[in-house]
This record gives structure tokens, sequence and C-alpha cells, in this order.
């Protein structure tokens, strides 16, 4: 198993494997999600409360969940590839701040219609709408960052660096932003407070896993751009059937 | 089932439809421009093997 | 030249600093223009009843100071680097963190230490009283050394790098936000009645963590702009 790991990790035989994956994380995502939706808006029954506007909590939660997890997955990798140098780490971290990126934009844009109808403003300063903000900041200027730096291996590192200590300051950010929000009472955005429906936890679940599997489908699909460009004086790119045709 | 009454959402259909619409659109767009990315990778990299061919 | 300990390094990085400063005096005395200039914006802009300024005051004083932070950052190492003495100093068989903790002081000593002489004129403007102004004082002595580390490693980060200030700001605005947050936390606290004591002590908090942590991971980010 440790060997086959290895073999992996080098980007002329990842570029290969990821390409056969792709297909096996999209099908799946595009299934699940649209049993999710199902689930979602045919099964869960009307809120108490807050009548059919809270389904959009099965496209906010799951996608605020992602933004928050892929940045920890995207530090992570950038940190592999600063200890161990290893090339492909550091693309694969690259490649998977614009989808972090665009989670986070999605829950923000989702929580704002969510906070409308039910709170009255379109932006209510909750604890973790806030911080997903901040959040978004993050991603941003990690993009930001490595798009001004020309040469491959500094953009690798300082991204590392950035997203090391960005993952650091997120708990601290998030703790501090509750704080701030406790003192300017401030709303808290949830559901009508008891347990939720099965089904509407049923949904939650799918449509959580039918964006994992997105993501992870899309972002294969975007390292091996990055692959080619950056492995593009090697042998094995130009051995490659899509090039030599 | 009222289709009609389904997608009204019981008045909030600006802000659940909004909200999907948004999110399906941004995953189009992303897969167009991820997709988009590989084409023009794969022209730069014919545009460089036939610049050696001519060598 | 005899080998120098840690804390003569440290001086001498202040040192100089402070002297080539002096030289460009203009430099330190825009920031401080800049942070009186942005303070009285605000009751330009908001009108001036008193209670809605009273209430405002921490919180513009802060986002002042955080932005006159950001405009000095470009200060901090471009110059050495412009003229090959970062290189040199990247050479030196001390730690290099120590030397960038000097940057540091000194940084702070030119930007930030004006901005916290300044500010109780400015709270002035706004009607606070006097125990908030005292606060107001205390949580920019504490907050803006931390200010200057976290500005420190954005300006190692982008060193030599188009962007400019606005990139440095970019990446380096939101990881400042808790040091915001409690800095005018203080001051609210004491304008409520309340005691400001877990807001100045969090502050202290950031600084200690800051002071073990960020000269050198700007260290290691100067190593990585700088190979």
């Amino acid at each position: 198993m440790a060997i086959n790991m290895f073999k992996y990790a080098a980007p002329s035989t990842f570029y290969g494997l990821a390409g056969k994956l792709i297909p096996v994380f999209a099908w799946p995502a595009a299934i699940l999600f649209c049993i999710g939706m199902y689930i979602g808006f045919f099964v869960a029954p009307t809120d108490a409360v807050q009548s059919e506007a809270y389904r959009i909590i099965f496209i906010h939660v799951p996608a605020s969940i992602l933004s928050m997890f892929l940045y920890l997955i995207m530090a992570g990798y950038a940190a592999l590839g600063l200890i161990f140098n290893t090339r492909l780490s550091s693309m694969m971290a690259t490649a998977l701040a614009p989808t972090g990126a665009l989670f986070a934009f999605i829950s923000l844009w989702t929580g704002a219609l969510w906070g409308k109808p039910m709170w009255g403003a379109w932006w209510v300063w909750d604890a973790r709408l806030t911080s997903e903000l901040i959040l978004l900041f993050l991603y941003l200027g990690f993009i930001a960052l490595q798009s001004s730096i020309e040469d491959p291996r500094r953009a690798d590192r300082a991204g590392a660096l950035l997203a090391i200590v960005g993952s650091v300051n997120v708990p601290i950010i998030y703790f501090s932003v509750k704080w701030w929000n406790t003192l300017h009472q401030g709303s808290t955005v949830k559901l009508s407070g008891t347990s939720m429906h099965i089904a509407m936890q049923q949904a939650m679940f799918t449509m959580f896993a039918a964006l994992w599997l997105y993501a992870v489908a899309i972002t294969l699909l975007r390292v091996r751009s990055i692959i080619l460009e950056r492995e593009r004086n090697t042998q094995w790119v130009t051995e490659l059937v899509e090039i030599k045709q | 089932m009222n289709w009609l009454d389904f997608f009204a959402m019981k008045g909030y259909a600006w802000y659940v439809w909004g909200s999907y619409g948004i999110a399906i659109l941004v995953f189009i767009i992303e897969i167009i421009l991820v997709m988009h990315k590989r084409k023009v990778t794969l022209q730069q990299l014919h545009l460089i093997r036939d610049a050696k061919i001519e060598d | 030249m005899n080998k120098l300990s840690l804390p003569g390094l440290l001086g001498l990085v202040i040192r100089r600093d402070l002297m080539l400063a002096m030289r460009r005096r203009a430099d330190v005395l825009t920031t401080l223009i800049f942070f009186v200039i942005v303070v009285s914006l605000f009751p330009l802009a908001v009108g001036s009843e008193m209670d809605l300024l009273r209430k405002m005051a921490p919180g513009v004083v802060w986002v002042a100071a955080l932005l006159a932070s950001m405009l000095s950052l470009g200060r901090m190492f471009s110059a050495d680097y412009l003229d090959g003495t970062l290189e040199q100093m990247l050479l030196v068989p001390q730690s290099l963190s120590i030397l960038v903790l000097g940057k540091i002081m000194s940084h702070w000593m030119l930007s930030g230490l004006p901005l916290v002489l300044m500010s109780p004129v400015l709270g002035l403007q706004f009607d606070m009283s006097g125990q908030a102004l005292l606060i107001l004082v205390f949580s920019l002595l504490i907050g803006t050394p931390v200010l200057s580390m976290i500005g420190a490693f954005g300006a190692a980060l982008t060193l030599g790098l188009r962007g400019g200030g606005v990139l440095v700001a970019l990446l380096v605005l939101p990881l400042c936000i808790p040091v915001l947050i409690f800095g005018t936390g203080a001051v609210i606290a004491v304008t409520s009645g309340v005691s400001p004591a877990s807001n100045l002590s969090l502050l202290g908090a950031f600084l200690l963590m800051s002071l073990l942590f960020t000269p050198w991971v700007s260290a290691q980010a100067l190593r990585i702009s700088m190979e």
C-alpha cells in the first residue's frame, strides 16, 4: 500500500490516475445531488416556523461546511508541499483554492437569501456568516498571492505559509467573531430549535456528500491542467496522447 | 401535486430558487472555466510541440 | 567585527532603522497625517451628532490605526531589499528571526507608537470620556505591535511583488480582525460600565503569541521570497 501511494506522488503518474478518477466522482456527485434535492423538496415537510424558506439550508449548510473543510485540506496539501518539497502537493493546494472560494461564496449568498425573509435584512452579522466572509477573504488572499508570484516554487511555498498561518488563525477569528456577535446582540441563523425531521437530516447529508464528490472531481480536473502547464518541458508530457495528436 | 404552488414555495420562491439557481450557476460556470483552461493549456502545448517540430 | 550577542544585534538593527528613518522624516509624518485625516473624515461623513460619534469613536480610531499601519508596511523590508542589504542579512550567522524582530520593533516605533500618542487628541474629537480615552490608548499600545507583527509577515511574503500595498492589505487585514475586535471591545466595555480586563488580557495574549511566532514565521517568509 505504501509503495502504491508514493508511486502516485509523481505528477506523471498522478495525471493519468486523476483522469480516470474524475468520472468515478462526478457521476455519483450528480446522482446524489438529484436525490438530495428530491428528498429536500418532496420528502422533507414544511417547517413550522420558517415555512418553505428553510429549504435553503440543504445547499447553504453543506457549502459552508465544505468551504471550511476544503480550506484545511488545501492548507494540509500546501504544508506537505512545503515540508517534503513535493510539487504535486502544492499543485493540489492551488487546485483546491478556487473551488473552496466558490463554496464560501455560495454559502454567503444562500445565507443572505435565507436571512432576508427570516430576519428582514440581507446581511445579518451572524457569527458564522461573518466568519464565512473572512474565510472567503483568506481564500482570495491565497489566490491573489499565488497569482502575483511568477516563480512557481516561490508561489507554492509563499502560498503554503499563508495557508498554514490562515488555518491557525481560523479558530481565533471564529472565536473573536462569536464573542463580538454576542456583544452586539446579533442574531443566530438557526432552524426552529428542536431536532430536525429525519428527512431533513437525510437531505442535508446527501447534499453534503454530493457537493464533496463534486469538489473532488472538479479539483482533479483542475489539477490536471496545472500539471500539464507546470510539467510542460518534461518527456512524459510530450509523450502524452493529447499532445502527440 | 400542484406545480404552481410548489414553485411558489409559499411566497419564498425568489429566495429558495435564487439560492439554488445561483449555486447551480456557480457550478456550471466553474465546470466551464476548468474545461476551458484545459483546452487553452492543450493548445499552448500543441504550439510548443509544433515549434519544436519546425526546428 | 566581533560576534554580536542577540540583544546586541537587535539594538543594532533598531538603531540603524531609526537612523535611516530620521533622514526621511516625511515617511513617518505621512503615516501620522493619514491617521489624523482618516479619523477626521468620519464626523464629516456621518454628521456631528455627539451620541453617534461617541459610539463610533473606538471603531473609527482602530480602523484608522489599522489602515495607517498597512500603509507603512511597504517600508519595512523594501528599502533593504532594493539596495541589497536584505540579502546580506540573510547570510548573518545569528538568527534571522532576531533581525526581523528588530525590524518589527523599529517599524512599530515609527508608525504604531506615534498613533498611540496621537489617539487621545483624536478621541477628544469624538467626545470620548477620560476613562474611555485611557483604555483606547492602552488597547492601541498593546494592539499596534501585533498589527506590526502580522504586517511584517505580509510584507515578507509579498516582497518585490507587483500587487504592492493592496496585496499586503488583502492578506493581512483578515488576520488583524481579532485584534480589531478586542481592541475596540475594550473601549466599548469601559463605556458600558463593564471591566475591559478580559478584552485587554486577550490582546495581551495576542501580543505574547505573536512575539513568540511572528518573527520566526516572517523570517521563513523572507527566505522563501528571497531565494
